[in-house]
């Protein structure tokens, strides 16, 4: 029944307004079904140019090689598996949105869940980029796939953290699009539906694979969301873990530490909840859905920024304790010298870090800055700055300096094509995410639907009868009835 | 694919449908579908449907991906090509757990959403009728199928006192075809006269 899961009286509305069902469709398909604003063009244009930047950039690197991007022999990873590892762990935030919420029972999710479940897959989708035409010989990309050749067949090397991470990104992308999608048929049913236009028919009516809401389907749907979900949840934490141990498996100091997992993870869903927030903000104020997406929503998101930023945090200094602890010299010296010591080549980046990540969130400890959108907003962007120089600082701070010290290398400096293919990968992801919200529902029709009952402010005061019902009685008499 | 004939009603709020359904059940009369907007938590044991095994095929599917993955690369790194890392053993699981976890998931998870296209018929150009496009919106609809026994009136005016509204005989097409909408729309009309007939 409806009443099945009660919520309290105490908890705030997911959805503000006086909504029914059929409300809740008009204005979540309304800025679908409008001609777009002259702020989506400027939008959509700006990252189309961008995305085209990028193409040069990468052109280039295909052209002449990687040297274009100024790698040398001691810095054989630079802003590229620095922006690799950004943006992976910015695809983190969906999924656990989608799947580990969805798990904890959380009600909040479903205002959130769709675009964030978007945003995983263009976050991954730029990632990938890295990996791939830092290879060099993109042509040979094919090589990492363990497919019979005539080269023994010679296969690629299990055992390797490098080929983990094939693994992992690879399925991560498959498993979060086919969760994503396979929740959207029922939105785009409804979509075509109320298409009275052409073209409208035809694409949203192939999209929709020939949904129509029986409820064998229904029951079908939610075994295969929550067996996704229960999939998902596990495949999120192990993709940034297998990412980590590109990392911690390697004997580099700086690199080689256990604590490596467990601070990526949160890391990870730390600067993903930064980029929900501010594409959130944005999109809840431009398609005006902020009765979807309140201003609840972006107080919890802010709680996990300021919950994940402190186990950053925690991890921070962890790893600067067991570097002095360890005995070690050169790890010791890979964080006196090369990172905490502000005076030293890339010092600097060590402190933005702590500053944009540790120092910045605690501000989000007090309620009135979390339920501030201009803060928020600020804040979010201030993270993936923050987030950014986290993998700039683990990258190129533990490599600069070789062992041997006529192998340092304190003049690496990104080339104008390394910057435009990061800035080329921000046009793909901006691309991709207009596109999108101008096509696409961003919040789930019927998931929003679905606990409207329960948590719509207009159906929030009939439960107070319902409050003051015994809670035997009320199980017996809602839950078993059926 | 058959076309059949239907009494359908529309409803507005879950908590009529349910006794609704239920009813319906006890009188004798047989549900074809119920069709919502949203998933409504119990409406398939109201109606009486089994439990789904898809979760079973997902167990099974993710099975079988373990089982590649670990087959596949003990073969390859034990018996095809052997690779001495330090005299480490060739057989080195801790190693392989990743990849045989990745691709455990990635097996379930593939085959689980075919599986469920499958069994609810959802491809890319399929059609179906769904008898009120509103029910993807706000409305429940109820499709009671008549069979040689029904009396058509009694069923509608049954719907009716259960809250219902909008009640009709309906004649529809249950499978599924594929093509486009409007051009598929006229082919099935002239079929629903020439059943009617």
């Amino acid at each position: 029944m409806s009443l099945l899961r009660y919520e309290s009286q105490v908890r705030p509305p997911l959805v503000v307004g006086d909504k029914d069902y059929h409300q809740v469709t008009e204005d979540i398909c309304r800025p679908v079904e409008a001609t777009p604003s002259r702020l989506w063009w400027i939008g959509f244009l700006f990252s189309a140019v961008l995305l085209a930047f990028g193409i040069v950039s990468v052109t280039m690197e295909v052209i002449y090689g990687t040297g274009q991007w100024n790698l040398n022999k001691t810095i054989g990873w630079g802003w590229d598996i620095t922006n690799f590892v950004w943006w992976v762990g910015i695809g983190h935030a969906g999924t656990l949105i989608s799947a580990i919420l969805l798990l904890f029972r959380q009600g909040w999710r479903t205002g959130v869940n769709r675009a964030a479940e978007a945003m995983t897959i263009f976050a991954v989708m730029c990632a990938g980029q890295f990996p791939i035409w830092h290879m060099g010989r993109v042509w040979n990309a094919f090589f990492v796939l363990p497919y019979p050749n005539t080269r023994g067949p010679l296969w690629v090397n299990f055992n390797s953290p490098l080929l983990w991470d094939v693994f992992a990104i690879s399925t991560y992308f498959t498993v979060s699009l086919l969760f994503w999608y396979s929740g959207l048929l029922p939105d785009l049913a409804t979509l075509r539906d109320r298409a009275k236009l052409k073209w409208r028919k035809v694409f949203y009516g192939v999209a929709a694979f020939g949904w129509t809401g029986s409820t064998k389907h229904w029951q079908r749907h939610e075994a295969l969301s929550l067996v996704l979900a229960g999939l998902s949840t596990p495949l999120v934490l192990s993709v940034h873990t297998i990412v980590s141990f590109d990392f911690a498996t390697s004997v580099v100091p700086g690199w080689h530490t256990t604590i490596f997992p467990p601070y990526f993870v949160a890391g990870a869903i730390f600067s993903g909840f930064a980029m929900v927030q501010t594409l959130l903000v944005v999109t809840r104020k431009v398609l005006s859905l902020e009765e979807y997406i309140t201003i609840e929503h972006i107080d919890v998101m802010n709680k996990v920024i300021v919950l994940t930023g402190s186990i950053v945090g925690i991890a921070y200094l962890t790893e600067l304790f067991m570097a002095w602890y360890s005995h070690v010299d050169y790890e010791w010296f890979a964080f006196k010298e090369n990172r905490v010591n502000i005076f030293s080549p890339y010092g600097w980046s060590y402190w933005i870090m702590m500053g944009c990540n540790v120092l910045s969130p605690q501000i989000f400890w007090f309620r009135k800055m979390r339920r501030n959108l201009t803060v928020t907003f600020f804040m979010s962007i201030l993270v993936n700055i923050g987030m950014w120089f986290e993998r700039f600082v683990i990258i190129v701070t533990s490599v600069y300096r070789d062992y041997l010290p006529s192998a340092w290398s304190t003049y690496y400096r990104p080339t104008i094509w390394e910057v435009g293919f990061y800035l080329g990968t921000f046009g793909l992801f901006f691309t991709c995410y207009f596109l999108f919200s101008k096509f696409f529902p961003v919040i789930a029709i019927a998931e929003i639907k679905h606990i409207l009952k329960r948590s719509g402010a207009n159906f929030k005061e009939e439960m107070t009868e319902v409050e003051h019902e015994a809670v035997p009685e009320f199980v017996e008499k809602h839950a078993h009835d059926h | 694919m058959a076309i059949k004939k239907f009494v359908t009603g529309n409803f507005y709020d879950e908590n009529v449908l349910f006794p609704a359904v239920k009813k319906v059940r006890r009188a004798g009369y047989k549900i074809h579908d119920v069709f919502t907007p949203f998933p409504i938590h119990g409406l398939d044991k109201a109606m009486g449907l089994r439990e789904t095994s898809l979760h079973t095929a997902g167990f099974i599917y993710g099975i079988s991906g373990t089982a590649t993955a670990l087959g596949f690369i003990s073969w390859a790194l034990t018996v095809d090509w052997r690779m001495n890392v330090g005299g480490k053993p060739f057989f080195a699981l801790p190693a392989w757990i990743p990849i045989i976890f990745e691709l455990t998931v990635l097996f379930a998870a593939v085959g689980m959403v075919l599986t469920f296209c499958y069994l609810c018929q959802l491809a890319p150009f399929v059609r179906k009728d769904h008898f009120n496009l509103r029910s993807t919106d706000d409305t429940f609809l109820m499709a009671v199928e008549c069979t040689d026994k029904t009396n058509e009136a009694e069923a509608l005016s049954f719907l009716q006192g259960l809250g219902a509204s909008d009640v009709k005989v309906e004649f529809k097409e249950t499978g599924w075809w594929l093509g486009r909408y409007d051009k598929e729309r006229k082919r099935f009309e002239k079929q629903t006269e020439q059943a009617v007939h």
